[in-house]
């Protein structure tokens, strides 16, 4: 593994052992020094052209924990904004000497482009790009429903909302897959991709036939900013329709629990009682996001490069 | 310690190697981990201030049997837990990444205790200089004591065991190959050349 850029790329094996090493990691939030010193002396460089609040503050955290040294770059207040393109970005960062870059963009496939280009030499970990995919919130995700479900092999997990913007859905469906899971993916046919057959997940339009067999729901928030059309008549009417609320909720079997990445719209996809209950782990996410970033990162930039190249190529 | 050391040899192939020479057979290794416990037993004036940490892989099923020979011996347990070492070890930047081991520290902590880190085998040393670090950020015992199961000599650094099953001398041609029932189904401490293991 020399980059992370989808999640469609990791194997079976290649998962587990992320997430595992993300379970060792998880219990130095326990210990009073939370530091590790296998990332001592690599930098990590965040490359972030859009906003991101826990994204980027949870990958330093991790990239800190473990000891490296963080840049955080945003395409605000830098030569961005003056026009400078994704090469010569990528060239001052090789000429910095990054080790690994974690990349957020609005385009999708740019991660993709730093690490394919030739323009710089670092592990390339994709934070998400434009609808693509958002691989570390799929690994985060399915990283907390294995600590309350166990095994994901043969459990069902509903994604609801967005799936035709969602980076997340798109990574969870592939990853959640991967790990045997059964997926189905649940909303208004104006917010699902044109096509679906290449995904590996079943597709319905109705919440409530979804919700009494699902082991795990995923709300994803219903993104306005990359909404340029009417997908639906009224905010009203999603919520009614594709909205949880508590009612809906009681539907669920009783060990289920309700995931949400971030940020919320509070009574719009996910009524502000179901997000404080005591199903709800989306507090949690946070805290294992970055172990799972950290996990990521130490598999990525902890080894020697020579012989990760040798191992890929 | 080095790639030769005993846990991370794929040692699983080794007993029908010809080459291999068994030096400690079952009842040697209960032996010295008999003599371990009462050693550590001796010498910290009973269990009160013990906590044995292993270090992963065969290291932590070393522990839970001198643990369970001082809980025989003493009638109380003693702490017993396990320390991964992978991210404190000095070649990490060198090698390909590893897996992680699980860390396990006892509820009780190790602030004020006695630890006593628990090895198969003891050659460079510097397996032992890595736990020294992973403890310094867990906490500050009172003392920190080394057992090992066979000590082969060659150290790299200046650290010794305070517990030694077996002193084996060794040159460094040959490997080490440590077997316990709960990971390779045998008990068993087993000597081969490897040039021609590998011939």
């Amino acid at each position: 593994m020399r980059h992370l850029l989808s999640a469609g790329d990791l194997s079976r094996d290649e998962a587990n052992l992320i997430l595992d090493t993300a379970e060792e990691m998880r219990s130095l939030a326990d210990r009073p020094i939370k530091k590790l010193p296998a990332l001592r002396g690599r930098t990590v460089v965040n490359l972030f052209f859009e906003d991101s609040t826990r994204t980027r503050i949870s990958f330093e955290a991790a990239a800190k924990r473990l000891s490296a040294d963080v840049i955080n770059f945003s395409a605000k207040g830098s030569s961005v904004s003056k026009g400078e393109s994704l090469k010569d970005t990528a060239l001052t960062l090789q000429a910095m000497g990054a080790d690994g870059v974690v990349c957020r963009h609005g385009s999708s496939g740019a991660p993709h482009l730093l690490a394919t280009s030739g323009w710089m030499t670092g592990s390339v970990v994709n934070a998400g790009d434009g609808t693509h995919e958002h691989p570390t919130q799929a690994l985060l995700d399915a990283f907390t429903m294995r600590r309350h479900l166990g095994s994901l092999e043969g459990r069902r997990i509903t994604i609801v909302g967005d799936v035709l913007h969602s980076r997340v859905a798109r990574s969870n469906v592939l990853l959640l897959s991967t790990l045997g899971a059964d997926v189905t993916v649940v909303a208004p046919p104006t917010l699902l991709p044109v096509d679906m057959t290449s995904w590996p997940c079943a597709t319905s339009y109705d919440l409530d036939g979804a919700l009494a067999k699902s082991d795990a729901v995923m709300m994803l928030r219903v993104q306005r900013e990359r909404m340029n059309d009417a997908y639906f008549p009224s905010a009203r009417e999603y919520t009614r329709r594709y909205g949880l609320d508590v009612h809906r909720m009681a539907q669920l079997p009783d060990d289920a629990i309700v995931l949400h990445p971030g940020p919320m719209n509070r009574g719009m996809e996910i009524s502000a009682e179901v997000a404080d209950s005591a199903r709800s782990v989306i507090v949690e996410q946070v805290t294992n996001g970055v172990a799972v970033r950290m996990a990521v990162l130490y598999l990525l930039l902890s080894g020697s490069n020579d012989t990760t190249e040798e191992q890929t190529a | 310690m080095s790639p030769a050391q005993s846990a991370e040899s794929p040692g699983v192939a080794q007993p029908q190697n010809p080459a291999a020479r068994t030096v400690l057979d079952a009842s040697d290794i209960s032996r010295a981990l008999t003599r371990i416990a009462h050693e550590i037993l001796e010498r910290n004036r009973g269990a009160d201030p013990v906590v044995l940490l292993g270090i992963p892989t065969r290291g932590v099923g070393l522990a839970a049997r001198i643990s369970a020979r001082i809980a025989a011996v003493e009638g109380q347990s003693v702490p017993t837990g396990s320390l991964d070492v992978t991210m404190y070890r000095d070649d990490i930047g060198l090698k390909p990444p590893r897996g992680l081991e699980h860390t396990d520290i006892p509820a009780g902590g190790i602030d004020g205790k006695v630890v006593v880190l628990v090895d198969d085998v003891l050659f460079s040393g510097r397996t032992i200089r890595a736990a020294l670090d992973a403890i310094g950020d867990i906490g500050r015992p009172r003392a920190v004591q080394l057992a090992v199961l066979v000590d082969r000599g060659h150290r790299e650094l200046p650290i010794r065991a305070d517990y030694v099953g077996k002193n084996l001398p060794t040159s460094l041609v040959e490997r080490v190959t440590v077997h316990l029932t709960e990971y390779d189904g045998t008990d068993a401490v087993l000597i081969a050349d490897k040039t021609k293991v590998e011939a």
